[in-house]
């Protein structure tokens, strides 16, 4: 009785061990997907179906000021102020000239004062190197072998680490889970094929996914051929979301 | 050597963690394909994200049913837009739900069609209006055939 007590204390130990100092673990496997997307900032018209399509698809109460996507508005004009707004995240889209300030003041800015001004869609980055991955304390968020970042619902203990972490600001609480939100390329739908809520809803192909690792892939043709650059790079973050037409004045 | 007895009591409390934890951990948790860094978690969850069920269906699903419209919203300059993007998510239809939570408001027409003076966005190349001057407080539906957008009625 005592020996096989023993016997048993000493192989859940070993196998303990063995979990957490597997050095075979530690490579990588290579990967036949690499989801990227990419963002074409020129065909944005601003309509905000992308972020209706996300809200219903990936059931965010659609009232709640929480959005996996969301789309802002840039206005430069031409003594050289930039005005940047996403209303409501743009879940209605941009229905009015006048620039949101914030604390409910408004701003119209008429069509002589204007420089430059364009729709910038956002959503995460999957990035290789997430950070948010990194600081999760119990292994509830992790890049699949796609590249895909995801939150286990179930493993998550709402600390919120993520969130912080995120250069983007793209992790949020879920209203109704009460658990670490954020976009994951409607993962449910790319792996069956589907396209994701909001490139299906763009009306104007402002949004794209790919597979990087197929060279007969057209998004993946853009980026390795075509002028793209991702957000904040100086972050080290290797974002998997290659913009065209992106400004300066973008943050 | 009574001063090595802390040293056994972290020994054996780290012996009794790694022996709980093989059986409080599940069998998938571990290191997964992405390594450790970015890789450590419970595979079953993979598999819990990809048995959502979709919603949006895409236009290919609305024409087997509705291939009428479909036809006249293709003639249109409107068969950019998907049917769902107004009539809402397709999932269950038409058998639950049996009716579409149909969106014919002139907000929704708005989101495209309040004219934006952006030069540097395709945005200012739409057709659009100024909705305090165009029929404010009328619903576009009224006049305009959102299926035949050209064309009013």
């Amino acid at each position: 009785m005592k020996l096989a007590l023993g016997g048993s204390a000493a192989l859940a130990l070993t196998h303990g061990l063995n979990e957490i100092f597997r050095p075979v673990a530690l490579h990588a496997a290579s990967r036949p997907v690499r989801w990227v997307f990419l963002v074409d900032t020129y065909k944005c018209i601003g309509c905000g179906f992308c972020v209706k399509a996300c809200k219903l698809e990936n059931e965010i109460p659609f009232d709640a000021a929480v959005s996996r996507t969301w789309v802002e508005r840039y206005v430069v004009t031409k003594e050289g102020w930039v005005f940047a707004d996403t209303p409501k995240e743009a879940r209605y889209g941009f229905t009015t000239s006048r620039v949101e300030l914030g604390q409910g003041r408004h701003k119209d800015i008429s069509r002589d004062m204007i420089d430059k001004a364009f729709f910038v869609p956002k959503l995460c980055n999957q990035c290789e190197k997430p950070p948010c991955v990194q600081v999760c304390p119990v292994g509830a968020t992790y890049q699949t072998a796609e590249g895909v970042v995801l939150v286990d619902r179930k493993w998550c203990i709402g600390c919120g680490y993520c969130i912080m972490a995120c250069p983007y600001g793209m992790r949020f609480f879920h209203p109704v889970h009460h658990v670490a939100e954020k976009c994951n390329f409607c993962y449910h739908r790319i792996a069956q094929k589907m396209k994701p809520a909001c490139v299906l809803a763009c009306p104007v192909g402002a949004r794209r996914i790919g597979n990087i690792k197929d060279p007969g892939d057209s998004v993946a043709n853009t980026i390795m051929t075509q002028r793209v650059s991702v957000h904040k790079p100086e972050y080290g973050t290797n974002p998997q979301v290659y913009y065209l037409g992106l400004s300066e004045e973008v943050r | 050597m009574h001063v090595l007895r802390p040293l056994y009591v972290v020994l054996a409390i780290a012996g009794i963690i790694l022996i709980a934890r093989t059986f409080f951990v599940p069998e998938d948790f571990g290191i997964q394909e992405s390594g450790y860094m970015y890789g450590w978690y419970r595979k079953a969850n993979e598999g819990e994200w990809r048995a959502l069920k979709p919603k949006y269906q895409g236009q290919e699903y609305c024409r087997d049913c509705h291939g009428e419209q479909e036809k006249q919203v293709r003639s249109s300059r409107h068969n950019l837009i998907e049917c769902e993007n107004c009539h809402g998510p397709a999932r269950g239809h038409p058998d639950d739900p049996q009716k579409l939570t149909l969106d014919r408001s002139r907000e929704l027409c708005l989101r495209c069609h309040t004219y934006l003076p952006y030069p540097t966005s395709k945005r200012s190349e739409i057709k659009g209006i100024q909705p305090d001057q165009h029929n404010p407080g009328g619903e576009c539906a009224d006049c305009h055939n959102p299926h035949q957008a050209s064309k009013p009625k």
